[in-house]
């Protein structure tokens, strides 16, 4: 096991079919189509069986063509991210307990999947999950509380309270945010320059 | 048994003390001259008169002015206090443990009348009559665990059971040695343990937590946790971190000794009986330096302790930027004696 990396932040194993859920419910963020293309591709049973859902901008160039060449027995297009989230709210309050959810794409978009997945019932660990994409992170100021989506340096500066804070590893699965603490309390002024975020 | 209550500060103007007999009873931590992690969990006995053991919830001096203190955090910050929808049979389970407790070994401070659900509940300190009804939290003037925990010294985590695991998901924190409930509510034991350094690859986690998923009714347990705090000050939360932060580069040789405070936790668990839930209790202890050195064996002893400390556990507690200056101050209470073993002063 990887020391480095804190237990309260989930580690992702990748899309693998469970092929003993009654049903498959695909959420589909930025670069993730490749991995559901991988995870599902030739699984012609399966398939008949399974709902996918992504947002038309969000979804990067040729990964919607090729999610609509899988032919699922659902394709399901929003608008936005935030629409995609509430349709995922919405197909998974009708669905029975035996749907089986997958999410690709960016940390920041599997988190709040999870996160409302959580909200109705769904254990977190049970949801597969692939992280593809770049390395942003969504960081809640632990001191204004305000949440800045797209983090990718530490320490930024929030857009809540205006302080530089550092980025920590902490993770919370019900915010689906990493932890931002003031990086130069101890030191007013004392901020060192911001590293991009390597994981 | 008569408790003077003192009137005194945890902000501002810090006018904090301990008397000489609380300086007695301090559950100093280390019963040697070194100190790591372990799985330090031991039954919740009752411990001899006068210390903080004697009785499962300890009130002291503080009691007033630190019931005061969460009164002015709360009011700044009301999410130190949260509680999911499914904890409140486990908000009740606390209410009931409390106030039993506290009624039966202060008689004097509290008094617990209980007729079926109908209950008297009367806390002469803080002033307080309530009658109220025992399950309907429309009776109380706040949600169960928030009324009593107003009341009762010490922050307080209610832990779930399910999936083999613990879940933080109600808790009453003003107090803390910075971290966030509001950050942690929801989380699983390893989850919100995560921060913290070379526990992890000691397994003491995991066995801790299998002791605790396996804690019985009516055994509780308790074990000793401690830091340090520039000022004695109570709410070192990381939401106010940008606040009390500072302090921590203000330690000078000339103020060690009044600035410099050892704070320790006396945790214990209890399961609750209606619930299954487990109540973790906090309750925080600080005397500086100045106070810790009236006791030839903790000055030896602590001194020798902040100087071996591995330096992960240091970074952890925030302590880098005063540890050399404390102990530089601390060395000169330190003849070089040996120590004896236990936690006693000699
Ligand atoms: C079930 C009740 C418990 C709760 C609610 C709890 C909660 C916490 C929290 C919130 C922290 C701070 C983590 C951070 O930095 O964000 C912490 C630290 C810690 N906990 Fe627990 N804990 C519990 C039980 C235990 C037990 C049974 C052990 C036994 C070994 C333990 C060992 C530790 C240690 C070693 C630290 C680091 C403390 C330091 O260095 O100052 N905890 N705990």
């Amino acid at each position: 096991m990887n020391t480095d990396v804190m237990d309260s932040r989930p580690t992702y194993g990748g899309l693998r079919l469970d092929p003993r859920a009654k049903s498959h419910l695909v959420v589909v963020d930025g670069d993730g189509a490749p991995a559901v293309l991988d995870a599902f591709a030739g699984a012609e049973d399966e398939l008949n069986r399974t709902t996918i859902l992504c947002a038309h901008e969000d979804v990067a160039a040729g990964g919607l063509e090729r999610l609509c060449a899988l032919r699922a027995a659902r394709l399901q297009l929003s608008g936005s991210s935030e629409d995609l989230l509430t349709e995922f709210e919405r197909v998974l309050d009708g669905a029975d307990m035996s749907v089986r959810i997958y999410v690709a794409g960016r940390e920041s978009f599997i988190g709040k999947v999870v996160a409302s997945a959580a909200l109705r019932g769904v254990v977190p660990d049970s949801v597969v999950a692939e992280r593809r994409g770049g390395v942003s992170r969504r960081v809640q100021c632990v001191h204004c509380k305000h949440i800045d989506e797209g983090v990718t340096a530490s320490p930024y500066r929030c857009s809540g309270c205006g302080q530089h804070l550092l980025v920590r590893d902490h993770f919370s699965r019900r915010l689906a945010a990493f932890q931002g603490v003031r990086i130069d309390a101890e030191i007013p002024g004392e901020v060192p320059p911001a590293m991009e975020l390597a994981s | 048994m008569t408790v003077h209550f003192k009137q005194e500060t945890f902000r501002d103007d810090y006018t904090y003390s301990n008397s000489p007999e609380a300086i007695r009873r301090f559950p100093f931590p280390f019963d040697k001259d070194e100190y790591m992690y372990s799985v330090n969990i031991e039954q919740h006995m009752p411990g001899p008169a006068k210390s903080p053991f004697e009785f499962p919830i300890d009130i002291d001096e503080h009691y007033v002015s630190e019931m005061r203190d969460r009164a002015i955090t709360l009011a700044q910050d009301p999410k130190r206090c949260q509680s999911l929808p499914h904890m409140i049979t486990a908000e009740w389970d606390l209410v009931e443990l409390l106030m039993e407790s506290m009624a039966k070994h202060y008689p004097e401070l509290f008094t617990l009348t209980q007729d079926g659900d109908r209950w008297r509940w009367i806390n002469r300190p803080l002033d307080i009559d309530q009658t109220f009804t025992f399950g309907d939290a429309s009776t109380l003037p706040y949600p169960p665990m928030e009324y009593i925990t107003r009341q009762c010294q010490g922050d307080f985590a209610l832990l779930d059971q399910r999936l083999d695991n613990l879940w933080m998901d109600a808790g009453m924190i003003t107090s803390q040695a910075d971290w966030s409930l509001d950050f942690d509510i929801g989380m699983n034991f390893l989850e919100w343990h995560a921060p913290v350094p070379l526990a992890k690859d000691m397994a003491i986690f995991e066995r801790a937590l299998k002791f605790l998923l396996n804690l019985q009714q009516g055994r509780p347990v308790r074990r000793l946790n401690w830091t340090m705090t520039i000022n004695p000050r109570l709410d070192t939360s990381p939401e106010n971190y940008d606040k009390w932060g500072a302090d921590r580069a203000t330690v000078t040789p000339e103020n060690v000794g009044r600035k410099v405070h050892l704070r320790v936790e006396l945790q214990a668990m209890w399961r609750l009986p209606r619930s299954n839930a487990i109540v973790f209790s906090i309750r925080g202890y600080l005397i500086n330096m100045d106070e810790l050195v009236t006791v030839p064996k903790w000055a030896r002893r602590f001194h020798r302790v902040l100087r071996e400390l591995r330096p992960e556990l240091a970074e952890y507690k925030g302590l880098t930027r005063y540890r050399q200056t404390t102990i530089d101050w601390l060395a000169k209470h330190d003849d070089g004696a040996p120590t004896s073993p236990g936690f006693q002063p000699d």
